[in-house]
């Protein structure tokens, strides 16, 4: 009696899990990240990961097929159309911070089919300004990150914007 | 006989030196780089115009201070080049492609074959192992040469320098970055990954690769692969690339080889025509030497030995 008990409650939950909208499913999807290891000349982006969960369809809209989710780039389908959830799901487990450094070139391996894959901050902005243009959402710069001193004086803005020339010949 | 053997000289001397020029051109023409040379990828479908790289190129390479900042997008009202002042410059295109705006920037091609490198009569320019295209500042006498001989209009000039007034253009960052196998500045801070830094010969793979995944994307050309002689930045576009400000009148032939024949045949007159004119002179003089000499006589004397004959 015991076992066909314990059977139907794990069917139960199963259902339960099986039916639950995808966000739901991940225990340790964070609602909130803070997109930092590239801030120099701008503050961190705070980044409201639930807020995008919602807009999106789709995790793979961002992810690829690392959530587990069909990618239905055509480009992609070959090879992932059957792959599963994969340990690394965030961005920079596999964009690079530095992906033009010498050793980076060096050991490009020519036959692997990944070649052209994006720095970390090529993969954040192509993928975040390639949806907000096509959906309506903030494209300005300082619109996710807000430009700090230093990026005031690298962009000769704020403080640091060029003073205007008076009219030189305001004499005659 | 011997004016025969004379001329048929001269002809013989003519075709060889001519099949000399012509295996001479052959032989630069096929230089397409040094192996180990860099070069960017620009794919123009990426850029957004936000000017960061026009920003970097000021800081790294210490340039004066702009007109205005440089998140200030009224500069796209005109089509800008490179100068003194900035050595590269983003311009802003509103294509007749389905009304695509589309940004381009504009710095030197380091080219394979520089013109700007053949022009220089001081030596002043370099073409670096690393593909960059430098220049020694200390020994440019400001001819200006370059500025002409550039297909793409890239080299700037100090004429804001009185005193010793000098060409200005990109050096790929090469004594700051690029001789120590970083990438250029411009390249670090684009945040859109327009520009893609790596080996030359990887980066032609890269972008016929994007082409063939995306082929709705791209133009189906690869600028600068074979331009000229081929450059080391490379660009993709997503519409045709004489819309944003490309020419694509150029040819694949370096332009060296423009002038390279011209140029070859400065020895050969150099070599032949003085010994060439020196025989016509004697010859003509031989014959006017005689008659001078002798008058009729002469004459009448080889008249009588063909009469013998």
């Amino acid at each position: 009696m015991y076992a066909v008990r314990n059977w139907l409650i794990g069917g139960v939950i199963t259902l339960v899990l099986y039916l639950a909208p995808p966000d739901c499913r991940g225990a340790n999807v964070p609602d909130s990240i803070n997109l930092d290891s590239l801030a120099q000349l701008y503050e961190k982006v705070k980044f409201d990961h639930a807020k995008h969960i919602k807009l999106t369809k789709d995790c793979s809209d961002c992810h690829h097929h690392t959530t587990g989710t069909l990618f239905e780039d055509r480009n992609c389908i070959r090879c992932h159309r059957n792959s599963g959830e994969t340990k690394t799901v965030a961005c920079k487990g596999c964009h690079l911070s530095q992906p033009f450094s010498a050793a980076t070139l060096r050991e490009k391996n020519l036959n692997t089919y990944h070649l052209d894959k994006p720095g970390l901050k090529g993969a954040y902005h192509l993928s975040c300004m390639g949806c907000h243009e096509k959906n309506g959402g903030p494209t300005g710069c300082q619109d996710c990150h807000p430009r700090n001193k230093e990026g005031d004086k690298f962009y000769n803005a704020g403080e640091y914007a060029p003073k205007k020339v008076e009219g030189k010949h305001s004499g005659h | 006989m011997k004016r025969r053997d004379f001329l048929k000289g001269c002809l013989m001397c003519g075709a060889a030196t001519s099949l000399g020029i012509s295996n001479k051109a052959w032989g630069a023409g096929s230089f397409e780089g040094y192996p180990e040379a860099m070069g960017v990828l620009v794919d123009l479908t990426r850029c957004i115009g936000c000017r960061s790289c026009e920003a970097a190129c000021n800081k790294e390479q210490r340039l004066p201070e702009p007109k205005v900042s440089f998140d200030d997008q009224s500069v796209f009202k005109e089509k800008r080049r490179p100068d003194e002042n900035a050595y590269t410059v983003v311009n802003r295109y509103e294509t007749a492609s389905e009304g695509k705006t589309v940004h381009r920037k504009i710095q030197c091609n380091h080219c394979n074959e520089p013109a700007c490198l053949t022009s220089c009569f001081v030596n002043a320019y370099t073409k670096t192992k690393e593909g960059a295209v430098i220049y020694n500042s200390k020994i440019c006498v400001g001819c200006r040469n370059c500025m002409i001989a550039c297909p793409f209009n890239v080299p700037g000039y100090s004429y804001s320098s009185a005193i010793n007034p000098i060409v200005k253009k990109c050096i790929f960052c090469y004594d700051t970055r690029v001789k120590f196998g970083r990438p250029p500045a411009c390249v670090e801070i684009c945040p859109q990954e327009v520009l893609t830094f790596g080996y030359r010969k990887d980066l032609i793979k890269m972008g016929h690769e994007r082409i063939r995944e995306t082929p709705d994307k791209y133009v189906d050309h690869l600028y600068g692969e074979k331009e000229v002689g081929g450059t080391g930045w490379l660009y993709l576009s997503g519409v045709p690339f004489e819309q944003v400000g490309f020419d694509t009148t150029l040819g694949n032939d370096p332009i060296i080889s423009n002038v390279k024949e011209f140029l070859g045949t400065v020895p050969m007159v150099l070599a032949i025509w003085p010994a060439l004119f020196t025989g016509f002179h004697l010859l003509s003089t031989r014959n006017k030497g005689h008659e001078g000499g002798h008058g009729h006589d002469a004459h009448s004397k080889s008249e009588q030995e063909d009469a013998k004959k």
